[in-house]
């Protein structure tokens, strides 16, 4: 859970909150940790927070050996899964 | 070499090793530490340990988080999920552990407690808004990466006014842990650990920087090298901790330049010391009590801090029975040197922490087909 996967700014939603978008996954995530941020940056998330800027290469090549290392489902679903509803089923 | 094909970029992988078999010094073992569970399932998945020679070995460390919180904590969160009207909102990591006699959150959950998986602090604030009349819970743990996130939420629900959220803390912290490791005497009956260096957790590091490892470098004469989450990060690294050994050298180095700079975030800096201070002490699964080695909700905030929101009753929290999870998250044991490795305990029926999340030793030897022989076999086909 130490894990944080790369993602692109989509939009600035106020309240320091932000939508990130990766592989077809859009999601918001708190932008507070953050000193500025802004539509087309990219992001490391780690659990719903943005906590460091990066290049976009830098961003595609993390996102490649994630997938190759086998975790990058892992984290989209973490990331994509209605957390609560999943979880109260 | 049967993983190297998977590396994006092969020949470097094999450059690499190449540099680590001519440098590393055959009269000498080195004893590298990975510190992170992060670490731990990069070097399994990819066979690293493969790829270098026999004398230069990773000892798995306490990087995950999961498996450091004691038992006696978990068996508090229990006791706070199973209180009417609370609601327990945890990431999914915590919910397979097991706790005292094998009660985990998920059988917990079973008896009736109501437990939400969240994947965000965010989610945990916003079920508390949506149930006005319940307490809801978020149960805090993780290394420096996660704290920011609780202290937010924190600073949050107190702008809010929100009257019904508290936080269960155990956030922990790495630089102690890696001095405690290096610093404390041998269990009785074991063998003490041998660490010659360490690999230093990435995504921590770029929370706090690389600064804060640099007394237990110096003190301790133990190299750190921050190393990122790929293969090719963790061979290059182990590359620079080989040379620091054969030069005598114990400095701080980053190898993760891309995103950990030696001050770290400021801001998420600034927000954790608002809201959070420092444990005098506080008990880590295997290593024992560290003192300074944990955060705690400030008195400021102390609306929102769950251990002063709700008694909680003393207990005698016991681990399972020849669990040997204790002296794997020390580095003094390898998972398959558990009785129950593989039979009596699996992921899907997991004994200890360290067979839950997959960052802890146990579930990567498992997953990546480390049998007792596999292990054995591999030491030996290393050489070639
Ligand atoms: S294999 Fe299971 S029982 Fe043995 S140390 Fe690992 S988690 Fe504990």
């Amino acid at each position: 859970m130490c894990l944080a996967i790369p993602a692109r700014v989509v939009s600035i939603d106020g309240d320091a909150m932000a939508t990130v978008a990766l592989e077809g996954i859009r999601k918001p995530v708190s932008t507070a940790l953050l000193e500025e941020v802004a539509v087309g940056d990219y992001v490391l998330v780690h659990v719903g927070y943005a906590l460091h800027k990066l290049s976009e290469e830098e961003a595609e090549r993390t996102l490649q050996l994630m997938a190759e290392a086998g975790v990058l489902a892992e984290e989209l679903e973490d990331m994509a899964g209605e957390p609560v509803a999943g979880a109260d089923a | 070499m049967k993983y190297i094909k998977e590396f994006r970029d092969g020949q470097l992988a094999e450059k690499l090793a190449l540099a680590i078999r001519q440098e590393a010094d055959p009269d000498r073992h080195y004893h590298l530490m990975e510190f992170c569970g992060g670490h731990t399932h990069a070097i399994f998945r990819y066979g690293v340990q493969d790829l270098v020679p026999e004398n230069v070995e990773y000892v798995h460390g306490p990087g995950c988080p999961v498996c450091v919180l004691p038992v006696r904590r978990l068996d508090d969160a229990v006791e706070l999920a199973l209180k009417a009207n609370v609601i327990l909102t945890t990431y999914g990591d915590m919910m397979r552990v097991p706790g005292t006699k094998q009660k985990s959150l998920i059988r917990a959950k079973a008896e009736g407690a109501d437990i939400r998986m969240v994947y965000s602090t965010q989610d945990a604030l916003r079920i508390a808004r949506e149930n006005p009349e319940r307490q809801v819970v978020f149960f805090a743990i993780g290394f420096e990466t996660t704290t920011p996130p609780t202290a937010v939420a924190i600073l949050q629900a107190k702008a809010e006014g929100l009257k019904n959220f508290s936080v269960f803390c155990n956030h922990v912290l790495t630089p102690p842990a890696i001095a405690h490791i290096v610093n404390a005497p041998a269990e009785p009956g074991e063998r003490p650990v041998k660490i010659d260096g360490f690999l230093g957790p990435s995504h921590v590091s770029s929370v706090i920087g690389w600064a804060p490892y640099e007394p237990a470098a110096r003190d301790f004469r133990k190299p750190v090298v921050i190393a990122g989450f790929e293969p090719l990060d963790v061979m290059q690294s182990t590359l620079m901790l080989i040379r620091q050994i054969n030069e005598g050298r114990h400095k701080v180095e980053n190898q993760y330049t891309r995103v950990v700079t030696r001050e770290g975030n400021r801001k998420a800096q600034r927000l954790v010391d608002e809201v959070l201070e420092l444990r005098r002490t506080f008990e880590w699964r295997g290593l024992g009590y560290v003192p300074d080695s944990a955060l705690r909700i400030r008195e400021a905030f102390s609306a929102f801090d769950a251990e002063k929101r709700f008694a909680l009753s003393p207990k005698e929290s016991r681990e399972v029975k020849s669990c040997e999870c204790p002296a794997i998250l020390r580095g003094v044991k390898k998972p398959t040197e558990c009785k129950l490795f593989g039979t009596v305990c699996t992921p899907d029926n997991p004994m200890g922490a360290c067979m839950v999340s997959s960052e802890g030793a146990c579930a990567a030897y498992w997953s990546y087909g480390r049998k007792p022989e596999a292990v054995a076999a591999t030491a030996k086909g290393a050489a070639a």
